[in-house]
């Protein structure tokens, strides 16, 4: 327990920053119109690709020779990728058939 | 001074992540949005390539990680490019798979290196959400990408919820053990959990209808949001912490709006595959009625010398694939003199926007796309109105009957045209899993079938007339 709290009091900025962001998350989004709900969760979606970061320094962190770690983070960075990239360009192709309507 | 700078992009990612979501809430600055986080994610990710430090030391293995994203940026390119119109939802649900992945493996690779020390219990406590959640969306989004393009069937089971609950139960057990218990099996139970997790999330979406998908990926959006920014609390990083959260958080209010655009709660989504069956909505008791069948050569006739049609598109025309037919049978009516005109209703697909993205890649104009209050003005000068596998939005308790799930929803008056054909496969009721009291008025007749087949059936019968 006591440990539990000490954790806590180490990573006191981090836990501002999450309760902050939950506000945030709510408020940013709380009046989009219907039509845009689909291209929106594909945006989130590529934003959460920012898991990718983590990737990165799993695998650039891995030594040479424990390959274990490397076949780990080499697919993660793969996946993490391609959550990235696809969800930015699904929703960019999305929007772009939004744009023609007008 | 690269940490400092590291710290900069992380901002700029950070401050850029808010702004996209924040503009693609808007249809004038969506499109601007979503490249301007994709910028912010491009800093951040060539930041933490060249500048991120372990305890003073730089990243190695420059080659894997270039081999990596070269491989996963293609392969995201390609695929998100040569996708067609139509199946986006579920590629948006694969990614975030991939996403869900990304982020478990995460976490079992920060476990190993934990090894057997594991003396930091908050450590574990992160990396174990970390790849329970992540697991969850993966195994889950995987099902609803599978169920989206038909390869995966609805599956109900008596006790699945129950059972559901109690492998959620034994995740979250095995899971707090390992934080507070002694760590002589800590490996075993590790994995233990990750199976588990990845059975929960297939038994999670498994019962739950196709035409629902879109809300659940949408909640399996904002998890695997959440299980990035464990991966944020692990390194100390800003970035994916901002942007986990973020996500999280604005995921799951959409998905609550998503479940409000359908008039329907959260709760009715996820467990809908069983309250359906037992409540058989209010008029459980009440009579029937009579409807009338009409053959596909009188409706042919019909349509044929019909002045003005209003085509009703729904979620039975996106199954059935059946847009081309549809722009097809347009154009031979257009040709033989028939005014014809979609009417769109905002949630009509079950998909916001859903019948305008399919319709436009059949190819069928924009200025023939009306939107709900443009097309009950003009219903009343329509002569046929064509129902095309859509229900709830057209169905008349929503304004009549108080006692209706859908009542208060704004619908498509077909009612006010002279005549109105509905083609859906069979008499079952649409998605809120009420009867459309529509299909029993005399001004209806019902065109069963796969609405693909009927389209092509009825322009060959027009053909022939």
């Amino acid at each position: 327990m006591d440990k539990l709290l000490t954790w806590i009091g180490d990573h006191q900025q981090m836990i501002y920053i999450v309760i902050l962001m939950i506000f945030l998350g709510i408020e940013v989004i709380g009046r989009v119109p219907s039509v845009l709900h689909t291209p929106l969760m594909s945006g989130a979606n590529a934003i959460h690709g920012v898991v990718l970061i983590g990737a990165i320094i799993v695998l650039g962190r891995a030594a040479s020779d424990n390959y274990i770690a490397l076949a780990i983070g080499f697919l993660a960075v793969i996946l993490g990728t391609l959550n990235v990239v696809g969800g930015f360009v699904v929703t960019d192709r999305m929007l772009e058939m939004f744009k023609k309507k007008r | 001074m690269g940490i400092d700078l590291l710290a900069i992009c992380y901002l700029i990612a950070s401050v850029t992540f808010i702004l996209g979501l924040k503009m693609l809430s808007d249809p004038a600055t969506a499109r601007r949005g979503n490249l301007i986080a994709g910028g912010g994610m491009t800093v951040a990710i060539f930041g933490t390539i060249f500048l991120y430090r372990d305890h003073g030391r730089a990243l190695h293995n420059f080659g894997w990680i270039a081999a990596a994203l070269l491989i996963g940026g293609t392969a995201g390119l390609l695929a998100a490019k040569k996708i067609k119109m139509t199946a986006m939802p579920e590629m948006v649900s694969l990614f975030n798979g991939m996403g869900g992945a990304c982020a478990a493996l995460i976490s079992i690779s920060e476990f190993g290196r934990l090894g057997a020390i594991a003396a930091d219990r908050g450590e574990l406590l992160i990396i174990l959400a970390g790849v329970i959640i992540g697991s969850v969306s993966f195994a889950g989004s995987m099902i609803a990408w599978g169920k989206l393009n038909g390869r995966i069937k609805d599956v109900a089971f008596r006790g699945q919820h129950a059972l559901n609950l109690l492998i959620l139960l034994l995740v979250v057990v095995t899971a707090v053990y390992l934080v507070v218990g002694p760590q002589d099996m800590a490996t075993i139970l590790f994995y233990a959990i990750v199976v588990m997790a990845l059975i929960y999330g297939v038994l999670f979406v498994l019962p739950i209808g196709g035409a629902d998908m879109p809300v659940v990926i949408s909640l399996l959006n904002s998890f695997t949001g959440v299980a990035a920014a464990c991966g944020g609390f692990l390194y100390d990083n800003k970035a994916m912490l901002t942007g986990g959260i973020l996500v999280g958080a604005a995921g799951t209010v959409l998905t609550i709006l998503m479940c409000k655009a359908m008039n329907r709660s959260l709760r009715n989504v996820l467990i809908g595959s069983f309250g359906v069956k037992a409540v058989p909505a209010a008029g459980g008791g009440k009579e029937q009625g009579i409807y009338r069948e009409i053959s596909l050569s009188d409706a042919a006739m019909v349509l044929a010398y019909a002045r003005k049609v209003m085509i009703v598109p729904g979620y039975g025309l996106a199954v059935a694939q059946a847009q081309h037919a549809c722009h097809e049978l347009e154009k031979l009516l257009t040709e033989k003199g028939v005014e014809v005109k979609y009417a769109i209703h905002p949630v009509a697909g079950r998909m916001p926007g859903h019948m305008n993205v399919l319709l436009a890649e059949a190819d069928v104009s924009y200025d023939n796309l009306l939107e709900l209050e443009q097309a009950n003005e003009e219903f009343p000068t329509t002569d046929v109105v064509v129902v095309l596998g859509a229900n709830d939005v057209v169905n008349p308790a929503a304004k009549s009957d108080p006692s209706s799930p859908i009542y208060g929803m704004p619908i498509l008056d077909v009612e006010l045209a002279k005549a109105c054909i509905v083609n859906k496969r069979s008499m079952k009721p649409g998605y809120a899993g009420i009867e459309n009291d529509l299909f029993f008025r005399p001004k209806t007749s019902m065109l069963f079938g796969d609405a693909k087949k009927v389209l092509q059936d009825l322009i060959g019968e027009i053909k022939n007339l």
